[in-house]
């Protein structure tokens, strides 16, 4: 059975249909990325699997059960921006997911358990290269190092879906590669299934296992908002990094 | 170069700073010198030495009435009505700003009701309040409450709704509830905000504590000049006021410096 399955998902807004006819079956631990032209849909896409919007017909299953409809720590996110939060340290940003679920009164540990929480979000941070700004606000990080720090904040959860939406899209290309090759170590290591949308194409076909192309296919010159995108094309990529992952999958399992 | 291009640099600055005052407290004081030679008994511009008298009088000499020092006791007692005041308003104007800003389902009755009220003149009702609370210190705090509240309350709720909300929905993945939502990603977000707001309302909290004091009270520093004011004391009154903008911009410093002393994140995050 897939992990994600989306069945003939529309979603309009008004008379404005943005998405018709979505059908989908995504496999654990897949790494699609989501590319086509600007205000086709990708990111409202997102949304739906996010959970920040529910789709107007059809339905979406994670795991054979209906998506919540409301973002919840199942589905981790990385927006372009806005992603930290700017009153807390870069540590505290990342050990905030682990304070939330555990202290449902006030959303905030004391003690040994702060100590616990701030430990293991400083390992974390510590993978993705932030060990020596732990104690710094995220204004006074630079985009990429953001970018980093928000990517951390979303992993510490163990999301088993990580959503993003034009993540590097701000960052220069350097550091984008930079940050290509760390999301690609993060997402061979843990379980992960990812959803990435960008503007960048090349970004689409180097980092996915699979790339869905949102296009509309039928236009309606007097009424633009008639008809919506649909998935035009679906490719399988890097299948040496998808097989690599199942051969590795498969060992764990013995 | 042009004007706008010109900068002063720190000693042209400080001249420039104090100029404005120094120009003031000259007219002033060639003022009252003209006024004083013309005639020795003028009331209405008072030299320094005389306000420096009346000053001593009030400040250092026991009342032979009651044997309290004046000035200390309008200052002690105007500054508590305003202190409770502005600590209610700021914790009324914090909640309902929250609740209105974040949460559709609060947003929809109280943000139309908050407009409707804030344009409510203060003033207006200040008979109903001394009708409703009587003309204890309760009716003078009610008023300083009443109207700044909804200002208060207002401007938390604009800021409120100007959190992105992908920081909203960020937390929610982070498994945040309204509740914690609320405390560990509103509130502390708003809280700066809420002691610049505090800043502006300031001069409103003033205002209504002086009038108030001006009408039903029996001490204050706004009592005081309104009582001294049917013997043209103008060398009480000067002094009196002299303070009080004192005590309002010490006040307005100290919540400036506290903002930047318990909030060194927020300068940089304003977008």
């Amino acid at each position: 059975m897939s992990f994600i399955s989306v069945k003939n998902v529309w979603q309009q807004y008004g008379d404005q249909v943005v998405l018709e006819g979505l059908n989908l079956s995504i496999a654990e631990g897949e790494f699609c990325t989501l590319v086509g032209a600007s205000g086709c849909g990708k990111s409202t896409f997102l949304r739906l699997l996010l959970g920040q919007e529910v789709a107007s017909k059809g339905s979406i299953l994670l795991n054979g059960q209906p998506l919540a409809k409301e973002p919840d720590s199942t589905r981790g996110v990385v927006f372009q921006r806005y992603s930290v939060f700017p009153h807390l340290s870069v540590l505290d940003n990342v050990a905030l997911g682990l304070e939330l679920p555990r202290s449902t009164l006030l959303g905030r540990l004391f003690g040994a358990a702060k100590r616990d929480a701030r430990e293991q979000a400083a390992a974390l941070l510590h993978k993705v290269g932030l060990d020596h700004a732990l104690d710094k606000y995220p204004t006074q990080l630079s985009g990429g190092m953001q970018q980093r720090l928000a990517i951390a904040q979303a992993l510490i959860m163990k999301p088993r879906v990580l959503l993003l939406d034009e993540p590097f899209g701000a960052l220069d290309p350097g550091i984008r590669k930079d940050m290509h090759a760390l999301l690609l170590e993060l997402w061979r290591e843990t379980k992960l299934t990812v959803f990435m949308v960008t503007h960048d194409l090349s970004e689409g076909f180097n980092l996915g296992t699979r790339l869905l192309v949102f296009d509309k296919v039928r236009i309606d010159p007097h009424a633009p908002g008639a008809y919506g995108a649909r998935i035009t094309y679906d490719i399988p990529l890097n299948s040496d990094r998808r097989a690599a992952r199942v051969a590795l999958d498969s060992l764990k399992t013995i | 170069m042009r004007l706008i291009n010109r900068r002063p640099d720190r000693a042209s600055r400080l001249i420039l700073v104090l100029l404005p005052f120094a120009l003031l407290l000259f007219a002033y004081f060639t003022g009252s010198a003209t006024r004083l030679t013309e005639n020795p008994n003028d009331k209405l511009l008072p030299s320094a030495v005389q306000m420096t008298e009346a000053i001593k009088r009030v400040a250092f000499v026991p009342d032979q009435r009651t044997g309290e020092y004046l000035l200390w006791q309008d200052t002690g007692a105007s500054l508590q009505r305003l202190a409770i005041g502005l600590a209610i308003s700021a914790v009324v104007g914090l909640c309902l700003g929250i609740a209105s800003g974040v949460l559709p389902l609060f947003s929809a009755p109280l943000s139309p009701l908050l407009t409707v009220l804030s344009m409510v003149p203060p003033l207006a009702i200040l008979p109903i309040l001394f009708i409703v609370f009587g003309l204890g210190e309760l009716s003078k705090v009610m008023l300083i409450v009443i109207g700044i509240t909804p200002v208060l309350a207002r401007d938390l709720e604009q800021r409120a709704r100007e959190i992105p909300v992908e920081l909203l929905i960020k937390a929610q993945t982070l498994g945040a509830s309204t509740w914690t939502l609320i405390l560990r990603v509103v509130l502390p977000q708003l809280l700066p905000r809420l002691l610049i707001s505090l800043r502006l309302v300031l001069g409103s909290a003033w205002l209504f504590l002086i009038a108030a004091e001006a009408i039903a009270s029996t001490d204050g520093l706004g009592y005081r000049i309104f009582l001294v004011r049917r013997y043209l004391a103008m060398d009480m009154i000067l002094p009196y006021v002299v303070w009080i903008t004192l005590l309002a911009w010490l006040m307005d410093w100290g919540l400036k410096a506290l903002t930047r002393k318990a909030f060194p994140w927020y300068e940089g995050a304003r977008p």
